[in-house]
């Protein structure tokens, strides 16, 4: 049993020993550590192991340190725990078969980083540079933390996979249902209502909901995992669109004439005549914003908390009808029938981008939910994917052997387009991915032409009003697997709908900030501020940031004559000067570098991107 | 000198008051008689009122001050002679006397020392005094300083600052009121009581407690006391036997020797007594002097005074014997032991201390394998090698040569490594083949194997030390012909060559199997998107091409759009075929066609262009025209400025930055800027920063509960000062911040470094000491 200290690590000097060599001057902490350690060889085998992995575990802190990006924060946690694991051993001498903290992967982190750290700073102060840590070590935390809450998102989204060679999109609905449970079977169901011609239809945010309106005037509510109808009415006027506005108690319905406002019990709230002729609406959840296209060419925006109209923009491109919002930055796109989609803000008269798509008019957009790309279809037959990262080229084109009306995109990036009776949906690889339009993931034939296009949020469910009625289709991998509960909750009670009311008003985002980079927010007014600095400048006469001009310092024994003076001056200019010349110089070096390098270089190819 | 010169200048005098006189005498010859007295001073009157007359020299005479050439009783001037009377001709006396020497002396201090300056001015006093003043107190404060900067920096700040510290109550005292109650609760407690885990007893032991605890005061008093003495009692040590090495005597050197021995042979016979095991040790010792001895050439009548007592010994019979004793001394010691038992027994002790060497590596290994811990099992595997390369050398063959076995076993044999290998092979199964036969050994005998096991130790090092060298070698091999990937997976290079190449072998390690099933799925799954995406990029290349040159822009981009919208795009093969649009092929181009012909008034892409280039043209600053039609020229109708002019007085507006669009021909981008947002956006640049990017990434990371986690959410918007309600704020004080306070400390601390006037200062002070 002693034996198993001696086994030439450096134990500190044992019992025997030091009663017969010579005395060392007794320390506070010596003498009584030994009877300790004799008391804790009654259990040996704990004892062996936490002696055999002390030095184990120190190395494992420095693979634990890696693995952990972290820097800052915990740095000077970590080497205290790991110096003396002897504080670390609990009372009973068990130990932690998992100690330190758990590792994060670094490319989870890395998705929750906001800070571009390929700009280089400008030299800065000491003050400055301490400041700069702070944000940095705060952002290192905070995406830490994200990415460990990961683990809170058990879910996982599934996908249809065909056996060998088998064509998912020969898979039809009725199969689909069979082999899934009968909670999720019953999420496939059509209403049969020929009467009231072709349906529009949307779904609430929560994905909870669902409302539909006919041409013919049929405005119907309805919990649709229930089934239970909250409202059905007839308007006795033709309905354009229908859209539930932030919570399910409150429904827009486009009509003939004007735009009236609904509760859940199918009682007309309000008639707003200014948005007249309305043929799309889109509602815009965080700036309580819903903005409508009408056939007089104006794009409307009111807010609804406020009842104001907030932007009333002349698109000046004859009528519109094609409608779609970009869920990342609250931007509308518009489609035309020149070929070209315009983005609008309302804070904005002009459009902020206009992109040129198709030979014919455009038929139908729809923008993914990262905001990425824009898939189009117009009517030369064409569905296009075009990117929405600033370079606003298509990415991939189909013709389709009819064209398009009607395209939507879910939650997880899959798109779906109605052509006639018909609608293909296409899936890409992963999240941030676009669609392949190679292969349709799955099709369905309807009984009567589409009219309108949603997926479900939340559930892997694709709504499709037709002429025929209303279907619910079950896509599998199209709606987010994981909710959250705070933003938008399927099964919220009524009391946490009506606090989540509340906050989101608190939250509401003003309606001018939209526009193209959602993140302009935390960037500076760069104009103002030089213009700030420009005023101030002129008020007081000198610039107080400036370099003060070199003074050369006053010489005895008459070497501070005014010829010495000045060329002394003139020494430092020069030197100034010539160190400006450097640096040119040094730029266009590296830009020649950088263009040679690309022009040598061969077209990159797509796989580049995955290089680090 | 001066003496002289006086009795000249008298004598001068004289002969000119004769002069002077002469009418005198003459006039005044019969009241001759009445004494030379008066008749003097008669004439010194007329001598002072004659040169009255004069303008010049007319001065009044001091009535008495200092000796001068007219010596008359009552005064004393000097009038007369070329220069200044010093003080000390009055007192040098005509012969030098010693008993004037004090004076002198005296005289001669009062001489050096200068002459007491003017007080300085009120204010400049006054000033002084400020300064100094300044100088004191920012001395005094400026101990706050780092206080003040952490304070400013902190995160957060709860007052009030003293804190009174939470009472915990020791766990013994919480478990000792805990009782098990649940049936669970019951069984752990007897399986605890079982293995005698400490449960009710005082958990934690003193030691504990007073390692919990910082060092208190009297303690570290203590301790340093402690370790003064011993400094003391060791320098004293040093001291004596410094001395006692510097005595020459030999007869003494000799007497101390003996005196040594006996007292060393006199305590082993106690030990021996008393404590058999140590004695042993002792005994170890001699042996290891004997050891030492054989090693060494002493006594083997080879020295300086062996060869002179040689060289006596012939007729000096004390000599002889002198050199007989040191030769019976060597036999004596270099005599060789043999003691067949010890030696079995020390093998024995090596084999046991192997066996403690090695196993334990492995049994940690395997134990860390077992466990349930994904990533412990990860970095077990490569921490062993690290300990084995770096810190202890006897634990490295095992682990390093089942790498090596496995690694490199088929691939290329090296030789050295192989017969290494082979060696420490036979080792191995020697030590199990003695393992197996010494089950029965008693494990007292510890004392003996020290030595043997540093033997082994030693072999150890030495095998170890060449494994690492060839491993370095090989990898050094391995990465300039850049040959065989696998060994580095399996060995990972040191740290600082390649972290990437480090991760890998974590990953091999920990779900090797894993990997060789999934690595073909693997591949073909990256291999998957590669032609999707390779097609994407064919598709797009003939689009994106004409992005790259900008000379041709205008026309390439005509044509470029062209290609854009009207690019053959496959057909999307779809099963289901809408039904409306059951139509043949030929049916299909008829619908083509009726495109084409509907669409073929409407040209989109040049309204598009001009659209754009109306849009450029606009956002494009404009030039500012300032010339006058007629000014300096003819006037009248029909004015044309000429080129020249216009040209002077044109101003050419800067050109803007290049449009984002401007590569992107079917793209319009807005270039107007958005006031609205940037109402919303920071236009004043906070203190610190100097540029607005620094300001920007402070402000990247979004504080709301929206994008946070809860946690992060509550720590990102702490407040910065908490306060407690119904609490009073002091002011904070020097005990808080951990100074000593007291008016002595901030005393001392300018008394420290005396005055650090500034430089200002005292050359102020210089120039009033001029003055």
């Amino acid at each position: 049993m002693e034996t198993a200290p001696k086994s030439g690590r450096d134990v500190p000097p044992k019992k025997d020993k030091l009663q017969t060599k010579r005395r060392k001057p007794r320390r506070y902490w010596e003498e009584e550590t030994v009877p300790t350690r004799d008391g804790a060889s009654a259990g040996p085998p704990c004892n062996k192991k936490n002696r055999e992995l002390r030095p184990q575990r120190r190395k494992n802190a420095h693979i634990l340190k890696k693995s952990r990006i972290s820097k800052k924060p915990q740095v000077p946690k970590k080497p205290r725990e790991w110096k003396n694991p002897e504080s670390q051993r609990s009372l009973s001498g068990a130990q932690d078969p998992f100690p330190g903290p758990a590792p994060v992967p670094v490319e989870v982190v890395q998705k929750f980083c906001r800070i571009d750290k390929s700009r280089k700073l400008p030299r800065s102060k000491a003050k400055t540079r301490s400041r700069l840590e702070v944000a940095e070590a705060e952002e290192e935390e905070t995406s830490i933390k994200a990415a460990r809450s990961e683990l809170l998102l058990a879910e996982e989204p599934g996908f249809l996979e065909g056996e060998d060679g088998e064509d998912t999109a020969k898979i039809c609905q009725a199969d689909i249902v069979e082999a899934v449970d009968i909670a999720s079977g019953a999420k496939h169901f059509d209403l049969n209502l020929r009467q009231f011609g072709p349906y529009r239809l949307n779904y609430s945010r929560t994905g909870r909901h669902l409302a539909f309106g006919g041409r013919r005037g049929h405005v119907a509510a309805l919990d649709w995992v229930t089934k239970k109808l909250m409202c059905e009415i007839n308007v006795m006027e033709a309905v354009r669109d229908i859209r539930f506005l932030h919570s399910e108690a409150l429904l827009a319905v486009a009509q003939n004439r004007w735009l009236h406002i609904y509760d859940n019990q199918g009682i007309e709230l309000h008639c707003i005549r200014r948005c007249d002729r309305v043929t799309r609406l889109e509602f815009l959840p965080f700036h309580f914003l819903l903005a409508t296209a009408s056939e007089t060419g104006f794009l409307t925006y009111l807010d609804v908390s406020v009842g104001k109209i907030v932007a009333a923009l002349n698109a000046r491109a004859g009528r519109l009808d094609v409608m779609s919002q970009n869920p990342y930055n609250a931007v509308i796109h518009l489609g035309h029938s020149n070929g070209t989609v315009s983005l609008w803000s309302p804070a904005m008269k002009e459009p902020l981008a206009k992109i040129l798509c198709h030979r014919g008019g455009v038929r139908a957009v729809a923008v993914d939910s990262t905001g990425t790309y824009m898939a189009t279809s117009g009517l030369d037959h064409q569905l296009k994917i075009f990117d929405l990262r600033g370079t606003y080229q298509p990415l991939s084109t189909r013709t389709l052997p009819h064209g398009a009306g009607h395209l939507a995109f879910s939650q997880r990036g899959l798109l779906v387009a109605g052509m006639g009776d018909v609608v293909n949906i296409w899936a890409g690889q992963g999240k941030a991915s676009p669609p392949s339009l190679e292969q349709p993931y799955l099709t369905h034939r309807l009984s009567g032409p589409v009219h309108g296009l949603q997926f479900c949020p939340f559930e892997d469910v694709l709504g499709v009003g037709h002429s025929g009625g209303i279907t619910s289709m079950l896509v599998p991998g199209a709606g987010e697997p994981n909710f959250d509960g705070l933003e938008s909750n399927p099964y919220r009670s009524r009391k946490q709908r009506q606090e989540w009311e509340v906050k989101a008003l608190l939250e509401k985002v003003p309606a001018e900030l939209i526009c193209l980079d959602p993140r302009a927010l935390a960037k500076v007014d760069v104009i103002s501020l030089e213009q700030g600095k420009k005023e101030r400048i002129e008020r007081l006469g000198y610039d107080p940031e400036a370099k003060a001009p070199f003074q050369p310092k006053p010489k005895q024994k008459g070497r501070s004559s005014t010829a010495s003076l000045v060329k002394r001056k003139r020494k430092v200019m020069d030197e100034e000067h010539r160190d400006k010349v450097r640096q040119s110089l040094q730029q266009q070096q590296q830009r020649h570098k950088e263009v040679k390098a690309k022009s040598t270089g061969a077209w990159p190819s797509a796989l580049d991107r995955f290089v680090r | 000198m001066t003496a002289n010169r006086l009795a000249e200048s008298l004598l001068a005098l004289s002969q000119q008051e004769e002069l002077v006189d002469l009418p005198k005498d003459y006039l005044l010859s019969g009241s001759e008689d009445e004494g030379d007295n008066d008749g003097e001073r008669e004439h010194q009157k007329l001598l002072e009122a004659i040169s009255s007359l004069d303008g010049k020299n007319r001065r009044k005479l001091a009535e008495r001050s200092e000796a001068s050439l007219k010596v008359s009783e009552f005064n004393v001037s000097s009038e007369g002679s070329g220069e200044k009377l010093v003080l000390a001709d009055l007192l040098e006396p005509v012969k030098t006397s010693s008993s004037l020497a004090t004076v002198k002396k005296q005289l001669n201090r009062v001489k050096s020392k200068k002459t007491v300056e003017l007080p300085l001015n009120k204010e400049e006093i006054e000033r002084i005094h400020r300064e100094v003043a300044f100088n004191k107190t920012t001395q005094v404060l400026s101990k706050w300083d780092p206080v003040v900067l952490k304070n400013r920096q902190a995160e957060q700040l709860v007052f009030p600052l003293e804190k009174e510290e939470p009472a915990i109550a020791p766990i013994e005292h919480v478990l000792s009121g805990w009782k098990a109650r649940t049936p669970l609760e019951q069984e752990i407690f007897n399986l605890l009581h079982k293995n005698k885990q400490p449960v009710a007893d005082p958990l934690l032991t003193p030691v504990e407690k007073a390692s919990l605890q910082a060092m208190s005061l009297e303690e570290a008093k203590m301790r340093r006391a402690e370790l003064q003495r011993a400094r003391a009692l060791q320098s004293y040590y040093e001291a004596k036997a410094r001395r006692e090495k510097k005595i020459k005597s030999k007869k003494y050197h000799k007497v101390v020797k003996k005196g040594k021995a006996k007292k060393a042979l006199k305590e082993f016979e106690q030990l021996r007594k008393a404590n058999p095991a140590a004695a042993l040790e002792e005994l170890e010792k001699i042996e290891k002097a004997r050891m030492m001895e054989r090693m060494s050439l002493k006594h083997q009548n080879s020295g300086k005074w062996a060869k002179s007592k040689a060289i006596m010994a012939k007729y000096d019979l004390e000599a002889r014997q002198a050199m007989q004793e040191q030769l019976a001394k060597n036999k004596e010691l270099t005599q060789k032991l043999q003691v067949a038992s010890e030696s079995e027994e020390e093998e024995g002790g090596t084999e046991e201390v192997e066996e403690l060497l090695v196993p334990d590596v492995v049994n940690e290994v395997q134990m860390n394998a077992d466990g349930p811990n994904p990533w412990m099992l990860r970095s077990c595997t490569s921490d062993t090698k690290e300990a084995a390369t770096q810190e202890d050398p006897e634990q490295l063959p095992e682990p390093e040569a089942h790498e090596v076995s496995e690694s490199e076993g088929e691939e290329r044999p090296v030789a050295e490594e192989e017969i290494l290998l082979r060696e420490f092979e036979e080792r191995r199964s020697l030590r199990k083949r003695s393992e197996l036969s010494q089950d029965a050994e008693p494990a007292g005998s510890q004392e003996t194997k020290d030595s043997s096991s540093q033997e082994v130790l030693s072999e150890l090092r030495v095998l170890a030390q060449k494994l690492k060298e060839n491993d370095q070698s090989r990898k050094q091999k391995a990465s300039s012909e850049g040959t065989i990937p696998q060994v580095q997976r399996e060995e990972p290079a040191p740290e600082e060559e390649e972290p990437l190449l480090l991760q890998r072998p974590e990953r091999v390690q920990t779900l090797e199997e894993l990997e060789e099933l999934g690595k073909e799925e693997c591949f073909q799954n990256k291999e998957l998107p590669r032609p999707v995406l390779e097609g994407q990029q064919s598709e797009r290349t003939p689009n994106n091409r004409p992005d790259a040159p900008k000379e041709k822009k205008k026309k390439e981009q005509m044509i470029d759009l062209q290609n854009l919208l009207t690019t053959q795009s496959p057909s999307v093969k779809s099963l289901a075929v809408p039904t409306i649009e059951e139509l043949e092929d030929e049916e299909e181009r008829n619908q083509r066609q009726m495109i084409k012909e509907a669409f073929a008034g409407d040209d989109v892409i040049r309204d598009f262009l001009k659209e754009k280039r109306e849009a450029v043209e606009a956002s494009k600053p404009k030039d500012v025209d300032l010339t006058l039609p007629g000014w300096g020229e003819w006037g009248g109708v029909g004015l044309k400025p000429s080129a020249k002019k216009r040209r002077r007085f044109l101003i050419k507006a800067p050109e803007g930055p290049p449009r984002k669009d401007k590569n992107l021909p079917n793209v319009m981008i807005n270039e107007k800027r958005n006031i609205h947002t940037a109402a919303h956006q920071v236009r004043v640049l906070p203190y610190p920063f100097t540029h607005h990017w620094q300001f920007e990434r402070t402000i990247q990371t979004p504080i709301g509960s929206t994008w946070n986690t809860q946690r992060a959410f509550q720590k990102l918007t702490t407040p910065k000062v908490v306060t407690k309600p119904g609490h009073i704020i002091n002011p904070i004080k020097a005990e808080d911040v951990g100074y000593r306070s007291s008016s002595r400390s901030d005393l001392s601390v300018i008394q420290r470094n005396p005055k650090r006037i500034t430089t200002r200062h005292k050359k102020q002070l210089k120039k009033s000491s001029v003055d």
